[in-house]
């Protein structure tokens, strides 16, 4: 990878390994930092609330990657007599983490490669709910294919309705210069009441639930291990999409383009790029990877869709795409960040009785530490160096 | 100093690690109380203070916790996924009575019920079995085709509560109109609106009144619907609409949308509102001047019910259906009732007990 990023097209000069290795570190240092700040600011939250802020990130802990003691005992209770239900069980937290993590991925990787472009994309939610909705009708509608033929056609059929939901700002913004802040926030409203119209009628399952029917058996991601676990192969899909649009941003020309017009659209204008191809390719692009989430949900956990399908993965993926740089990389870590945050709550509201939202809190202190770097420089006394920063989003006027 | 502040990360740092390993160790500690019995429930998306539901539930809970010492909890569930999480956190916590809220967590909670046999359950608006019709597939598109042991369904008989409102709505209208609209278009919000209709009809023929229902036609099984139940403007707008077609009752059953309705009530003056589920007088004080009356539901009662029989080991799956005779359902007192009206609303109530009034 180092070799390769170093002579690639990227305007940065050639720089020795070890630079290149302090560069990563850099850029790691605050990400990592404010994630800590936010942390120790969310106990001072908890502590505030009169609870016991060491129980529960304990309990948070536990609830995220499981209890050590219960994973040894998994282990040797299936060396000692081959009965693997005591290491299912260990495991099942850590593996629900990975589960919240896989929807996070994609609609990242979907909000980073907005802003790569310059552009905003607000609409993961209403892409990700239209990705569902496609995913399950193709699932539970097309009847009698074998599971390798119905399983891709499910998830590109979410990818596509995804991808065409984000099309629509994107053409607005490259023919009429609209905002895509805008329109993108428009199309999650005409996505959200879509789907209350299309459970509540054409496609509601039998019964008086408005939800629509389950998938069939055979338009399923395949899940590893047995009730109740739910890890299942969308995961590994989600990383490898994320190396895919490594690969397409850094190494591709097409990639190298849409990055030079997230940077200067008129200096790419000049330079014979066409932006308005771009805009309405990215957007698309982010469209499909925030359809592949609802996609990614619906076949491989819940298996049908409901009113309540997300718990606004859209929204925080906005989060996770600035915490992570706006790099494939940085969205995965983000996102099993999360994942693992998400997935513990549960725990630590059970446990030690500290409502969900607090995570909310620690992800909001995160982002404004995030958004704000000198602040974290200040705090932790950090120089400056000049490295390559991201343009994030042209800003609301462009 | 840079030092000093490169120190002071490390310290926060090592004690986040240090919370993370100190507190693997702290349930087990506080596992050993052994003997209450321990209560947890799982809210719907709406969350533990949506005033309404998830809340009236849980008033159960903490009344048991006070009154019966058992140890009570709840999970909020933000996300449709998060039902199956909870309910197994619970399970593997060794939770004696699970409660879970709304017909949303139908299927996950026979799923779960039937994985552990040792657990008892209790799910509001809901029963068992729930698989009708030929194209269900049990444990998916339904619960259970059958009754399970460990599971009480917890329903309410609210056309009678409905019913009753009906009644009052029709002798305190002045412009001889009356309104209802719902969420959406399914049977526990329906139930409702049947007998808020034929409330209606009941008093007209009694008093030889000619009011009119808007919103909702039984004859048709349609009527006015949000189609959601979280925008408090769809609320305001179709009270602003019922209000220009000559209504100045409304019963908005569909959860907050409602206080969109009472919102647009006191700023025009033109109409009342009719609470649900809980006393809106009590729940939202702030719109006490626009609340006629409330359709109660008195989940609260329910949900106790089940915890007691819990801790008293008489625990039984089937079917609770809570009537105006055992006062799982009623009706708050009617704002303004004249005499005539009240002593009409306590006949209505004594021939629906005795069933001489029939309300679906």
């Amino acid at each position: 990878m180092n070799k390769t990023d170093t002579t690639s097209q990227t305007p940065e000069t050639k720089t020795s390994k070890e630079n290149h290795n302090e560069s990563i570190w850099q850029a790691l240092l605050v990400p990592v930092l404010a994630v800590v700040t936010g942390l120790f600011l969310g106990g001072i939250v908890i502590l505030a609330s009169g609870e016991n802020p060491i129980n529960a990130y304990g309990a948070l802990f536990t609830g995220s990657f499981g209890k050590p003691a219960n994973f040894i005992e998994g282990i040797s209770v299936l060396f000692s007599t081959g009965d693997t239900a005591a290491l299912i069980k260990a495991i099942y937290p850590f593996t629900e983490s990975l589960v919240i993590a896989t929807p996070y991925i994609f609609a990242g990787l979907s909000v980073a490669l907005g802003f790569r472009c310059g552009l905003f994309n607000i609409g993961a939610e209403g892409q990700f709910f239209i990705g569902a909705l496609v995913s399950a009708f193709v699932g539970y509608s097309l009847k009698g294919l074998p599971m390798i033929i119905h399983l891709p056609i499910a998830i590109l059929a979410g990818a596509a309705g995804g991808a065409l939901w984000g099309m629509v700002p994107g053409y607005l913004k490259a023919r009429f210069g609209a905002h895509e802040v805008v329109n993108t926030i428009m199309m999650n409203w005409i996505a959200f009441r879509l789907s209350d119209w299309l459970l509540s009628g054409p496609m509601k399952a039998s019964g008086f639930r408005p939800v629509t029917p389950n998938v069939l058996a055979s338009a399923e991601l395949p899940r590893f291990f047995p009730e109740p676990l739910r890890f299942n192969l969308g995961f590994f899909i989600a990383l490898l999409v994320a190396y895919f649009i490594y690969w397409f941003l850094f190494k591709t020309t097409l990639g190298f383009e849409i990055r030079a017009v997230g940077a200067n659209p008129d200096a790419a204008k000049y330079a014979g790029m066409n932006i308005i191809r771009n805009f309405v390719l990215v957007m698309a692009l982010a469209g499909a990877l925030a359809g592949l989430a609802g996609s990614s949900q619906v076949l491989g956990v819940d298996h049908w869709v409901g009113q309540g399908f997300s718990a606004g993965y859209g929204f925080d993926a906005i989060a996770i795409a600035l915490l992570g740089k706006s790099h494939p990389a940085g969205v995965v870590m983000a996102a099993l960040l999360f994942g693992f945050l998400r997935g513990g709550a549960t725990n630590m509201q059970s446990m030690a009785g500290i409502p969900i939202d607090i995570i909310s809190i620690i992800q909001g202190l995160v982002i404004v530490f995030i958004a704000a770097p000198g602040i974290i420089r200040w705090l932790y006394r950090i120089r400056t160096i000049k490295t390559e920063e991201t343009v994030l989003t042209r800003g609301w006027g462009s | 100093m840079k030092k000093m502040y490169f120190v002071s990360a490390l310290l926060i740092i090592a004690s986040m690690v240090l919370a993370a390993c100190g507190g693997s160790a702290a349930p087990a500690a506080g596992g050993e109380e052994g003997a209450a019995v321990k209560v947890g429930q799982v809210t719907d998306l709406g969350g533990i203070d949506d005033k309404s539901f998830n809340a009236t539930a849980y008033a159960g809970i903490e009344q048991a916790v006070a009154e019966l010492g058992v140890e009570g909890k709840y999970l909020e569930s933000t996300q449709q996924a998060d039902y199956n999480k909870n309910i197994q956190q619970y399970v593997d916590e060794g939770t004696d009575l699970i409660v879970t809220v709304g017909f949303l967590l139908g299927v996950d909670t026979a799923v779960a019920a039937k994985a552990n046999p040792d657990t008892n359950f209790a799910i509001v608006d809901y029963s068992y079995p729930d698989c009708f019709g030929t194209d269900f597939v049990e444990g998916q598109t339904c619960g259970s085709a059958t009754e399970l042991p460990n599971v009480l369904g917890l329903t309410f008989a609210i056309d009678q509560a409905g019913f009753l409102a009906g009644y009052a709505a029709a002798g305190s209208t002045q412009t001889g109109k009356v309104a209802t609209f719902g969420g959406i278009n399914i049977p526990p919000v329906v139930a409702f609106m049947i007998g808020y209709e034929k409330g209606v009809m009941y008093y007209n023929e009694e008093n030889g009144t000619n009011v009119e229902v808007l919103g909702w036609d039984t004859a048709a099984g349609d009527g006015s619907f949000t189609g959601n139940f979280d925008s408090l403007d769809d609320g305001r707008s179709f009270a602003e609409s019922f209000v220009q077609e000559g209504a100045d009752i409304i019963l908005p059953v569909a959860g907050p949308v409602g206080l969109g309705s009472a919102a647009y009530c006191q700023e025009s003056g033109a109409c009342k509102i009719i609470g649900v589920d809980t006393d809106w007088t009590v729940s939202s004080p702030e719109y006490t001047d626009v609340i006629l009356t409330s359709i109660l539901k008195n989940m609260n009662v329910a949900v106790y019910d089940a915890i007691k029989a819990q801790v008293e080991g008489t625990f039984a799956g089937g079917m609770y259906v809570g009537t105006v005779a055992n006062g799982g359902v009623g009706l708050a007192d009617v704002a303004g009732a004249s005499d005539e009206l009240k002593a009409g609303l306590e006949a209505v109530k004594q021939g629906i007990i005795d069933g001489s009034i029939p309300t679906q």
